[in-house]
């Protein structure tokens, strides 16, 4: 049950978004350090916890976390996103994109064989392409290859795709998994077909076993395109529980998982913990804001939001909320990556400003009970949030205290998502709102942001309007030149921080732990988990053995 | 009795019809829908594709039509495909976790007789002694502990801190490659915390109501009856008194027939195990439709089938309500 901006459906991505990170990332403890055995070696198994079970393992008909991470071992896509979270060639070795833009095409892999022997070919692609848009597939990732004006399949190892016009984000969308058409082919319905539960694919690892509720087993495909894996054997435990999980992992139940911030902080520490675990940290791609109605009358003046930001004290919220495992947000997208544009105006904690830029907008009053008043009306809002997130009820907490201290009254509201989304975001019945939202590789950020996404279900939920931001938007996803779509995404940034329609909050770390005989871990911006192929277990510290 | 039974069971399906029309708009009452969960907040989902999704799942229908065709396969015991994107049969995902649920519910139902009819009849004929008191304060601890909280201190204790215990699941990773004796010793091992935390919640409702129907049947005149004719205490105690007492134990047995299917959410989170309890409460947040509407239907008839045979058992045991 999360919340999403493009879910990046692509292979092995998925999990790196769990686990995604920025600016490199940082090693924590030490583990042991390398010796004269570490040298790669074949063998061992890796147990994951995952908090969920997997609902289904094509990618196209399932939108859950624990399902998107689990296919990756599995299947390919055409392009992937690198360890600097940049499109690279996967199944496509390579690719061109016309001078006029319009027309991608993609020059695949040779000798790309699926599980089962069967050669991997572009009429694979053009298979996985048709089933996307065809309405029998029960499916929301449709919208991208809806807007492909034709397709076609010249040779085996080619796939061209031409668009009406230039859509930069088109490329990432062929990242979706690639299916075998000569397995499928007979379904008309592919989520009912048995490669939703037992999955062939192209991938590094092939599947063995689906114990639903309790476990997924993959092991090493020795024809790989990008060679054999390492590790032998990855088995994904199902734990729904953190404090369960952790235990698990203490005593060797499980060798990899995601650290809550208390965990990271404060139950890690131990001499032992640091001998048998690596722990490592990178800025997740998300972000949290305070999102305002900008149709509210007061919420409607600019002044007043930027008093708000001036009044959030971004700096209590990380400390408190995230054990200070976290960033002061600025704008939508992830510090460290080229879109982000570190140079807009800040909000820095600021009681007195807030108070003055208030006043500038005609709060002026002081009730006794220390509100702000104007026209008679005292400044009471409610700020609603989904129930069961610890941290947005944190985030709420703090901001009532910080909001108070400058005469505002916010009240916090808790509601079950289902109920949050359908009665509230939807019907646009809210003051303001605490949420989160994903960040994906590519910047385009239209249904957030652009004046025409403001109908029911869209996702400009706050209202937001602003005629530049909208050209800007058209302009930055019309073009494959990265130099003008950063040009085009620095200046949304620079209006959305003026204009505050959010107060973007903070972006949190990803807190992964990995036991401390995996070697060959080298955090980069996407995270750890870019390189899972070459992570390896030294012949001297191998724990099980895998017969294959 | 056989036509009493056969009418009863007649009964039972015009209320299982009603149940599961009341539960059906309940839960389309309920906000938010199947598709919620994969198309909210996601900006590739459009209206067309969440209009394509709701048709794809019949959900564009009435709600009339939705419940005459769900009833219409119940007739034929058909429970439908999950709305989950596995969509498997809801049949099929219930019976792969029924085993664990029962194996955990019987056993823990087994040790809460075993441990509190002797309990409450001790406590009654000693009543206001030492054990009286202790044991009163020990099982309403039980009731009162937060289950989660007594699971994760057990844990600690047994499988972090002594590692006797496994933590969490139902199975080593290596069962598959152990002998039979060995999966069973296994099994075992993992079913150790959750069936005594589950029978240790319910020791204080059975031992209590032992104790009090105890303590109301010693002082009836047949007991003083026994007494006076100079049996020992034990054939008073146990022959006499304990008999009638346990006879209400009867409907406790038969209202207990749902609850051995419907598994504890809560622990089942904690330990990790794939039992109803989860099943229902993913069905729930998913707004899966066809699998809330089957648990439910299950639950429904186990339930009457069970007060039907809290009925049945009771005139058998008990010939002054068969007479009456």
């Amino acid at each position: 049950m999360m919340e999403r901006l493009r879910r990046a459906a692509l292979p092995l991505i998925a999990l790196m978004l769990l686990l995604a990170s920025c600016g490199g990332g940082t090693r924590e403890s030490a583990g042991k350090g390398a010796s004269a055995s570490d040298v790669p070696a074949y063998g061992d198994a890796i147990v994951e916890g995952s908090i969920g079970d997997v609902s289904g393992f094509l990618t196209a008909v399932t939108t859950d976390a624990s399902s998107h991470e689990a296919a990756g071992y599995v299947f390919n896509g055409l392009v992937r996103y690198d360890k600097n979270l940049k499109l690279e060639g996967e199944l496509a070795g390579s690719w061109e994109v016309s001078p006029d833009g319009k027309r991608i095409t993609f020059h695949l892999r040779k000798g790309v064989k699926w599980h089962d022997g069967a050669p991997f070919t572009s009429e694979d692609v053009m298979f996985t392409y048709r089933r996307m848009i065809d309405p029998r597939t029960p499916t929301a990732y449709g919208e991208d290859f809806k807007q492909v004006k034709r397709a076609s399949a010249p040779d085996p190892h080619t796939f061209t795709v031409e668009y009406a016009r230039p859509f930069a984000p088109a490329l990432a969308s062929w990242g979706m998994h690639v299916l075998p058409k000569h397995l499928l082919e007979q379904y008309s319905d592919i989520s009912k077909s048995p490669l939703n539960k037992k999955p062939v694919g192209t991938g590094p690892y092939r599947f063995i076993e689906w114990k639903t509720g309790e476990k997924v087993v993959f092991d090493a495909s020795p024809d790989y395109f990008e060679g054999k894996p390492y590790i032998a054997r990855v088995i994904t435990r199902v734990i729904p529980d953190q404090a369960t999980m952790f235990l698990e992992l203490k005593t060797g139940g499980v060798d990899i998982m995601t650290l809550t911030p208390p965990q990271y902080v404060r139950q890690t520490e131990t001499a032992d913990f640091r001998k048998s675990f690596n722990k490592y940290k990178y800025t997740a791609s998300g972000y949290t804001y305070l999102g305002f109605r900008l149709s509210h009358p007061w919420f409607r003046e600019k002044r007043v939001r930027q008093a708000i930001a001036h009044a959030a004290d971004k700096k209590a919220l990380i400390d408190g909320v995230l054990l200070g495992l976290g960033q002061e947000a600025t704008g939508p997208y992830k510090p460290g990556t080229w879109a982000h544009n570190p140079n807009v105006r800040k909000y820095p904690h600021d009681p007195e400003r807030a108070r003055a830029l208030l006043a500038e907008a005609g709060w002026k009053e002081k009730g006794k009970d220390g509100i702000l008043k104007k026209d008679g009306q005292r400044f009471e809002f409610t700020v609603l949030t989904n129930a069961g997130n610890e941290a947005r009820a944190k985030t709420a907490a703090i901001l009532q205290q910080n909001l108070a201290e400058v005469g505002i009254a916010m009240k916090i509201r808790t509601v079950e998502w289902a109920a949050f989304i359908n009665e509230f975001i939807d019907k646009r019945k809210f003051d303001a709102v605490i949420l989160g939202w994903n960040i994906t590789p590519d910047p385009d950020q239209f249904d957030i942001w652009h004046s025409s996404k403001t109908g029911p279900k869209e996702l400009n939920h706050v209202g937001f309007a602003n005629t530049d931001v909208d050209r800007l938007l058209d302009e930055g996803r019309g073009t494959f030149d990265l130099e003008k779509r950063k040009k085009a995404y620095f200046r949304i940034q620079e209006i959305l921080a003026e204009e505050q329609p959010y107060v973007f909050l903070f972006v949190p770390e990803a807190l992964p732990v990995v036991h401390h005989r995996f070697r060959g871990i080298v955090p980069a911006p996407a995270g750890i988990t870019y390189n899972f192929v070459k992570w390896y277990v030294p012949e001297a510290l191998r724990k099980h053995q895998v017969q294959p | 009795m056989l036509r009493y039974i056969s009418r009863r069971l007649l009964l039972t399906i015009p209320l299982l019809v009603g149940i599961s029309l009341v539960s059906f708009l309940m839960m389309h009452m309920a906000p938010g829908g199947p598709i919620g969960a994969g198309t909210d907040l996601n900006p590739k989902a459009t209206a067309e594709s969440r209009a394509r999704l709701k048709a794809y799942y019949g959900l564009d229908r009435p709600l009339h039509v939705q419940y005459g065709r769900w009833l219409g396969r119940m007739a034929t015991l058909d429970f439908g495909d999950s709305f989950s994107p596995d969509g498997r049969p809801v049949v099929e995902k219930i019976r792969e976790r029924i085993p664990i649920t029962l194996t955990i519910n019987v056993l823990s139902m087994g040790l809460i007789f075993l441990v509190a009819i002797p309990v409450g009849v001790y406590s009654a004929v000693r009543k206001g002694s030492l054990f009286d008191r202790i044991s009163t304060v020990a099982v309403f601890t039980g009731f009162a502990i937060p289950t989660f909280w007594l699971a994760l201190l057990m844990m600690i204790l047994f499988g972090v801190k002594l590692g006797w215990l496994p933590i969490s699941g139902i199975s080593s990773l290596d069962h598959e490659s152990l002998g039979t004796l060995g999966k069973i010793a296994d099994r075992g091992r993992h079913l150790v915390l959750p069936v005594l935390l589950a029978g240790f919640g319910g020791l204080a409702g059975m031992s209590r109501y032992t104790r009090s129907n105890m303590l109301e049947v010693i002082r009836q005149d047949y007991v003083a009856t026994a007494r006076a004719k100079g049996l020992p205490e034990r054939t008073v105690v146990f022959r006499h008194a304990m008999r009638n007492a346990l006879l209400p134990v009867i409907t406790i047995l038969g209202l207990s027939v749902p609850d051995l299917l419907g598994g504890s959410v809560i622990f089942e989170t904690i330990f990790a195990i794939p039992g109803m309890g989860q099943l229902f409460y993913q069905g729930v947040m998913s707004r899966d439709y066809p699998l809330i509407m089957g648990i439910l239907t299950i639950g429904a008839f186990l339930t009457l089938l069970g007060n039907l045979l809290a009925d049945v058992g009771y005139a058998l045991a008990d010939p002054r309500i068969r007479q009456g």
